[in-house]
């Protein structure tokens, strides 16, 4: 119950991050991170500030799901990525509108905003990011 | 500084318990450990349990286990950390005997995984060791993010799928003869690379199966000790974190956790890699069996398949791994699982492990991780003369 269905609260507070990729930026030692944290794990600085990261990157590494947890049945297989952004930020998310066997590490992908998760017939539904192929 | 001693061990059989309840299987492997040391007095019970909250709707497990033992009023807490929660305590047992305030600690992992309902599968429990907000909401499982390790390792150091079999056939020819074991049948090559695709590239068989067990030590110090004939002493220890999250890391085909901790153990041991006569490695996939092979110091980075595929980690090898099957074989109830490895050493260097006893091992290390690499614990045991 408690992976399956979403408490909404908790997705509202972070939609700055899941709609907008907001990070974080270090005014001391330059460092951007995703999320954004208290204390700039580069430096030590409290100075960060949010940031919007850039939408496009590149695949650095990527798994294809056969075994889905609950809630996630009807996107299997799916394909999940750790993407690394323009200025080498790294986020984590799904890749969409390509097929596994097109996938290749280095790619370069964009954000863009998809139906993530859905708890059953009337539960939540979450929007956030997933990233495409770039044209 | 007198170091802390492992007086008693005791564990159930991993399996699928259908009889046997999270408390049964801790009292069955505490009474073995008290019994082994003598039934000393306890000033302590630190119970090691990742899942119980999810699975089994039982939290407080610190008093849970003391009632089902006889020892309610000893001071008794559960600690956690994912995977890690076994030897998370037995790290904190060492502590709470070197502060000199308890003379005798009992530590129980345990974990009752098959008590699932429709309500909360364990692919959903067992991916509460990564990050929820920016992995699991997205449809992270913990195979998955295991998974883009693997792929990274192996495009990293060129590997090949065969190259992953190796340590798993290994550790299923270690288990047959293990009474104690979950899986005790040998797989072959084909059979590996034939199993299914759980997140590509890992298989089935890249993966420790899901179990129920329970494993206890009592931790003294060697001089309160009741049975002095066949007491092991924890020599070292270390502990260290990396990020929550895989993604947040720079290099996903090392785990730098694993690093420091080795480091901070063999320092305290004052020993070097060279001086493992046994190792236990954290299987739980294959891919993260290598890695703790290349923190560990034993192997150069990349070449851990070559060392398992030539035999070394064999038995009778130069340094034999997982001698009674691993987490892949032997099993991995999750958060019992850093205590059975400990318990496994501690019989090897008190010549006690049965048919899985190597040639007179002198020092052992234990690693064992929490989430793919975020919270990782060493201990280096020493035989006792
Ligand atoms: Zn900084």
């Amino acid at each position: 119950m408690w992976a399956y269905r979403l408490n909404i609260p908790s997705h509202w507070r972070l939609l700055s991050e899941r709609y907008r990729l907001a990070g974080g930026y270090c005014e001391n030692c330059g460092h951007k991170m995703f999320p954004k944290q208290k204390i700039c794990p580069k430096c030590g600085s409290e100075k960060i500030k949010p940031v919007e990261l850039p939408r496009r990157g590149k695949v650095i590494t990527y798994t294809i799901v056969q075994t889905p947890p609950r809630g996630f049945e009807y996107y299997t297989p799916y394909i999940l990525a750790i993407i690394e952004l323009e200025d080498g930020t790294r986020v984590f998310g799904q890749l969409t509108d390509i097929e596994p066997s097109e996938i290749q590490e280095g790619m370069e992908v964009e954000m863009t905003i998809r139906k993530v998760r859905v708890s059953g017939e009337s539960g939540a539904i979450a929007y956030a990011y997933k990233f495409r192929p770039l044209e | 500084m007198q170091k802390p001693t492992i007086a008693g061990v005791g564990f159930t059989k991993i399996t699928a318990h259908w009889k046997q309840s999270l408390k049964d299987l801790a009292s069955e492997a505490a009474v073995k450990a008290l019994n082994d040391a003598g039934n000393p007095e306890i000033n302590a019970i630190i119970v090691g349990n990742m899942l119980s909250g999810i699975i089994n709707g039982q939290e407080n497990l610190g008093s849970l286990v003391a009632e089902s033992i006889g020892l309610s009023g000893v001071s008794s807490v559960k600690i956690e950390a994912a995977c890690a929660s076994g030897s998370a305590a037995v790290m904190w047992a060492c502590l709470s005997v070197l502060s000199d305030l308890f003379d005798s600690v009992l530590v129980v992992g345990v974990e009752k995984m098959t008590d699932v309902t429709d309500n909360e599968d364990v692919t959903s429990a067992l991916a509460t060791a990564a990050d929820y907000d920016y992995e699991v909401f997205f449809g992270a499982t913990f195979p998955s993010l295991n998974a883009m390790i693997m792929r990274s390792y192996a495009k990293t150091y060129n590997l090949s799928p065969e190259d992953f079999g190796y340590l798993p056939i290994l550790m299923h020819k270690n288990a047959v003869d293990v009474s104690h074991a979950q899986l005790r049948f040998p797989i072959d090559m084909d059979g590996y690379l034939n199993s299914p695709m759980v997140s590509d590239p890992l298989k089935l068989f890249d993966c420790a199966p899901i179990g129920d067990g329970a494993a206890a030590l009592v931790i003294t110090k060697k001089d309160g000790a009741k049975n002095s004939d066949h007491l092991v002493e924890i020599a070292g220890f270390g502990s260290a974190t990396d990020t929550l999250a895989t993604y947040r890391r720079e290099d996903l085909s090392r785990l730098r956790a694993a690093e420091l901790a080795t480091t901070r153990a063999l320092s305290m041991a004052g020993l070097e890699s060279k001086d493992f006569d046994i190792v236990q490695i954290h299987d739980a996939f294959s891919v993260i069996g290598y890695l703790n092979l290349e923190a560990l110091g034993i192997v150069e980075r990349g070449k851990a398949h070559e060392f398992v595929a030539s035999g070394d980690a064999e038995r009778s090898g130069a340094l034999p791994v997982n001698p009674e099957g691993g987490l892949k074989a032997r099993g991995h109830p999750v958060g019992a699982t850093g205590v059975y490895q400990i318990a496994e050493l501690a019989l090897q260097l008190s010549d006690r492990a049965g048919p899985s006893q190597i040639e007179n091992p002198n020092v052992g290390v234990a690693m064992n991780v929490g989430g793919t690499g975020s919270n990782v614990f060493v201990h280096i045991l020493r035989r006792v003369e």
